[in-house]
């Protein structure tokens, strides 16, 4: 059939038929149809949209178990005649922007109005620096001024011009009492005889090497080739002697509870949210890491609504209910931590286990523990490749 | 009539018609992409561009040659263990199986109503180191005090088979359904023993079963990454795992889009060799 056609036009043929059947492409294109962004949408309208198109990772909304409805979300509705399609469709951050990228590489809206993405992955930053965000209307986000301070500035949106945080977590090490005595630092996880083919470490290079660097004595806020080998090898080392069984996302939790793993690189949130009493969470003794998830509007989204939904999130009352839920209204809550000053007095009056509960509101010594890792290194293509290369065997 | 008469030579062209359009459309042309793809150079922060960068087919087997070899090797050995297995069910189905064939037959089919990931999971608690089959082998001592299933090959394999069986017990079914019993009855008045009447009539009969069968299990098997994602640990991941975290972790579409390729290949000589031992017409099942 080709004969007809140079190889170039084949090609050039190929590649435009291509574009429209690429595999992130044909997965977006399951979520509806493309409509044009209409360009930068500089201008804002001050005028809320019927639907809020809201994409989020899964158990991450306070949630009434019994009548499976999200409470925050029905009374935003109830108070603003905006309805909210919330989606539970991100699992990782890679293969979500591997969905989406297609779409708005090529100018077209993804039909979402926020997205939440981590700080612990290269694809906020880069979804940010390749213009994919709208800029948030800060008019419609007074509220804002509740941001906790340690927020306010992060390397990738310095004034937070495209994202606003929506929960952070930290990673630290998890073990099942059942199985081993505590495991507390990262020297006894990845070095301890007993433990050999008992743990898992984390496939987040941002995680796992921020707490290995820390107990390195290196800084993970400013990485180094240096900094990075030395930890790299040290995972790498544990990896191939068997210490190290797998490399995990949250699948880890299951196989913690079951008691095939002694211990394992861990996010707080999981475990707080699996509320088994053999498995006990801790900052490493050299020190944690601190991921945030962060909302923002893809291209062609609805600025105002999605602004104004935010702010409604940054009500101090608003987000303590979202935190901690409300067990006479059978509301559970979101367990991670609140990037929302306030939140915590608010959450006390509705659940005062909870906040209590150091995984939900750590203490000021956790806090000064956990660290954010270098967003530069998470884009260098050298450390990714090598990191990739260690997990993927 | 008389226009059907004129138009008689365009009918199966016709016909043919939305079958050619389908694949070119969701076939060639993306096919042709990831090869344009394959050959481009560049990275997600500043674009890619199209520059016949062989170099990335190079790399790939340079780099990840353990992998390629390993997803051969593994989906080889599941779909033997697949093909051991399924033979003797879908024999005794086809010819013992009477009017419970149906029942029978939905009960391989049964568990594959569950997704891929579930089945999947549930293979990690069968073979959990507290669980019945660790604990069984241990006590029998044909597996150490400290050893394990999950996170070994054995495991990998294990779960590979197990996703894949009903694409070998089917075709085999359908193919040892169809044999003539007054066929195997001749041979017996023939003077032949079971075992050579089953060797000399039933095995060559259901040879396109067979071929049918392996193939369908071997190819999407080669390609798995999931079984080795959950049941392995980075020494048994397959050639799958090494594009899915090229495409999807690494954004490096051209390495990911050739190494899909190299992949491709290997399973055409693959097929092609095995086509050539066992004779094209099994292919296409027309011995019969």
């Amino acid at each position: 059939m080709n004969d007809h056609l140079t190889r170039k036009q084949l090609i050039e043929r190929a590649a435009l038929g291509g574009a429209a059947i690429t595999f992130p492409g044909l997965l977006a294109a399951c979520g509806g149809s493309s409509t044009k962004a209409g360009g930068g949408s500089t201008t804002v309208e001050h005028k809320l949209a019927k639907t809020l198109n809201f994409s989020n990772w899964t158990l991450y909304m306070d949630v009434n178990k019994k009548k499976h409805t999200f409470p925050s979300l029905i009374e935003f509705e109830k108070k603003y005649g905006v309805h909210v399609n919330y989606t539970e469709d991100i699992n990782d951050n890679a293969s979500f922007f591997g969905k989406i990228q297609g779409q708005l590489s090529r100018g077209q809206s993804v039909n979402r109005d926020i997205i939440v993405l981590t700080d612990n992955d290269r694809y906020l930053a880069l979804t940010i620096k390749k213009g994919w965000a709208e800029k948030l209307d800060k008019s419609a986000i007074p509220n804002m001024k509740n941001l906790v301070d340690v927020q306010k500035h992060p390397n990738f949106d310095e004034n937070r011009d495209y994202s606003l945080p929506w929960q952070s977590g930290m990673t630290g090490i998890a073990y099942n009492d059942t199985i081993t005595d505590p495991v507390l630092s990262i020297d006894e996880l990845l070095e301890s005889p007993k433990l050999k083919g008992k743990i898992t470490c984390l496939n987040s290079m941002g995680d796992a090497l921020t707490i290995v660097m820390l107990a390195n004595g290196d800084d993970p806020t400013a990485v180094t080739d240096k900094s990075f080998n030395a930890a790299f090898n040290r995972i790498k080392k544990a990896a191939d002697s068997n210490q190290i069984r797998q490399f995990t996302g949250n699948d880890y939790a299951p196989i913690l509870a079951r008691g095939d793993l002694a211990a394992a690189m861990s996010w707080s949130g999981d475990i707080a949210q699996i509320g088994n009493d053999h498995i006990h969470w801790n900052v490493p003794t050299d020190g944690g890491a601190l991921w945030t998830d962060n909302m923002l509007i893809p291209k062609g989204g609805d600025v105002y609504t999605a602004s104004f939904y935010m702010n409604y999130v940054y009500d101090p009352k608003v987000q303590g209910l979202m935190e901690a839920g409300d067990p006479k209204r059978d509301i559970t809550g979101i367990y991670y931590i609140p990037p929302v000053a306030g939140a915590g007095e608010f959450a006390k009056k509705s659940d005062p286990s909870v906040a209590n509960n150091t995984l939900i509101f750590p203490t000021k010594k956790m806090l000064d523990s956990v660290k954010i890792f270098d967003s530069k290194a998470l884009n260098n293509q050298k450390y990714l490749e090598q990191w990739q290369n260690l997990i993927s065997g | 009539m008389s226009l059907f008469h004129r138009h008689r030579g365009l009918t199966p062209y016709l016909l043919l018609a939305p079958g050619v359009l389908f694949l070119a459309v969701f076939f060639v042309v993306p096919l042709g992409f990831l090869g344009y793809q394959s050959l481009q150079s560049g990275n997600i922060d500043f674009g890619y561009a199209f520059t016949w960068s062989w170099g990335n087919y190079w790399t790939a087997i340079q780099d990840y040659r353990a992998q390629f070899i390993r997803s051969l090797e593994y989906a080889g050995i599941a779909t033997l263990l697949a093909l051991v297995v399924s033979y003797p069910v879908a024999y005794w189905i086809a010819f013992r199986g009477g009017r419970w064939k149906n029942l029978l037959l939905l009960f391989i089919v049964a568990p594959f109503f569950v997704t891929y990931l579930i089945r999947t999971l549930a293979w990690e608690t069968i073979l959990s180191d507290n669980g019945f089959v660790v604990n069984t082998l241990q006590s029998l001592h044909l597996l150490g005090p400290s050893g394990r299933l999950l996170a070994t090959s054995t495991a990998v394999v294990t779960g590979i088979t197990y996703n894949f069986l009903p694409f070998m017990a089917l075709p085999l079914y359908v193919s040892l359904e169809q044999i003539d019993a007054r066929l195997i009855e001749a041979a017996e008045d023939l003077y032949a023993s079971k075992l050579h009447a089953f060797l000399r009539v039933t095995l060559p009969l259901s040879l396109p079963g067979v071929v049918a069968g392996t193939l369908l299990t071997f190819i999407p098997a080669a390609g798995d990454f999931i079984n080795a994602q959950l049941l392995g640990s980075p020494d048994n991941h397959m050639i799958g795992n090494v594009i899915q975290s090229k495409f999807l972790e690494l954004t490096d579409y051209p390495a990911a889009a050739a190494m899909s390729f190299i992949l491709m290949a290997g399973i055409l000589v693959a097929v092609f060799l095995y086509a050539r031992a066992v004779g094209t017409e099994q292919l296409t099942g027309s011995a019969a």
